[in-house]
């Protein structure tokens, strides 16, 4: 249904989605209700999920090496559910830049960061991220120097990526909630930086 | 070799250690495989050993998938994978790849 409430026929994914979520209903293998508070929990994750584990990540050198040991356990540390996620955490240096891309499909770790963007998805950005990285990351505005290492992952199996950016100039003294603010989604897939306003 | 994460599922032992050359297999059975198309006959180093998980190969077919295998994510130079790669000869790609598609360099 659109605002104007005209009649509008399903899509052929919007026709496959309710009958499969009937039928499972019908079958007593889900209720409606669970559905929706699925739904629900899905919208409520957001990026500021993983904004909070790079700021401590920033402002706690200890707890950095932890997250790049096992990010997972990292992100359990700071109480964030994520169930079933093996999250690893890749640093960005001023030697290296890090992209995540899935190529295959579009692997996204959502229970931290929540639903990805569209163009995560987009047959675009998956085929030519690994292709030709500096050329997709320009056209997100990013331009990384030739000095600099660009690692793209693929996210082809178990594994689900966090970028950890570098924490910029001008955010000295700083405190956690503050830094936070400024760690963008697209600075934790790796096609952007976090900047200072 | 100390895997990232350990699971505990009955599991093949880990061939490869971190450094080693390995060539992905050039072969294109039919089901659900999670290696790349654009990565298969290259070859690149063992970046970690990031544990051991059911094939989903098999899963996708309502199997169990066990013994679980070793997972490891590969490092290849971008030239080495696309010979007109524009960038830097530094550049990397870095792909999780079974144990089963991977063979010695």
């Amino acid at each position: 249904m659109n605002d104007q409430g005209r009649y509008q026929p399903f899509t052929y994914y919007q026709l496959m989605e309710t009958s499969l979520r009937e039928l499972l209903v019908e079958k007593g293998i889900v209720t409606h209700e669970q559905v929706d508070e699925e739904v629900a929990a899905m919208r409520a994750r957001t990026p500021e999920r993983g904004a909070k584990v790079v700021a401590k990540a920033w402002v706690d050198a200890e707890y950095k090496k932890r997250l790049l040991a096992n990010a997972t356990a990292a992100c359990e540390e700071l109480g964030l559910e994520i169930p079933g996620l093996r999250l690893v955490a890749v640093e960005n240096t001023p030697q290296v830049h890090n992209a995540i891309v899935c190529t295959l499909c579009s692997c996204y770790p959502r229970v931290l960061l929540g639903i990805p963007p569209d163009w995560y998805k987009s047959r675009n950005y998956r085929s030519r991220m690994v292709r030709e990285p500096r050329a997709v990351l320009a056209e997100f505005g990013l331009r990384i120097a030739d000095t600099v290492q660009i690692r793209v992952h693929d996210s082809t199996a178990d594994m689900r990526y966090l970028v950890l950016p570098m924490r910029p100039k001008g955010t000295e003294g700083w405190d956690e909630t503050r830094l936070a603010s400024i760690v963008t989604r697209d600075a934790m897939i790796g096609v952007a930086l976090p900047t200072v306003a | 070799m100390q895997a990232q994460f350990e699971t505990d599922y009955p599991a093949l032992a880990p061939r490869f250690k971190v450094g080693d050359k390995v060539k992905v297999r050039a072969t294109a059975p039919l089901g659900h495989i999670r290696t790349p198309f654009y990565i298969r006959g290259h070859v690149g180093e063992i970046e970690r050993l990031c544990g051991s998980f059911p094939n989903p190969e098999e899963l996708a077919q309502m199997r169990s998938g066990l013994p679980a295998i070793p997972l490891y994510r590969v490092r290849f130079k971008q030239k080495e994978v696309w010979p007109d790669y524009k960038g830097p000869g530094s550049d990397v790609v870095e792909i999780e790849i079974f144990q089963h598609w991977l063979e010695k360099a």
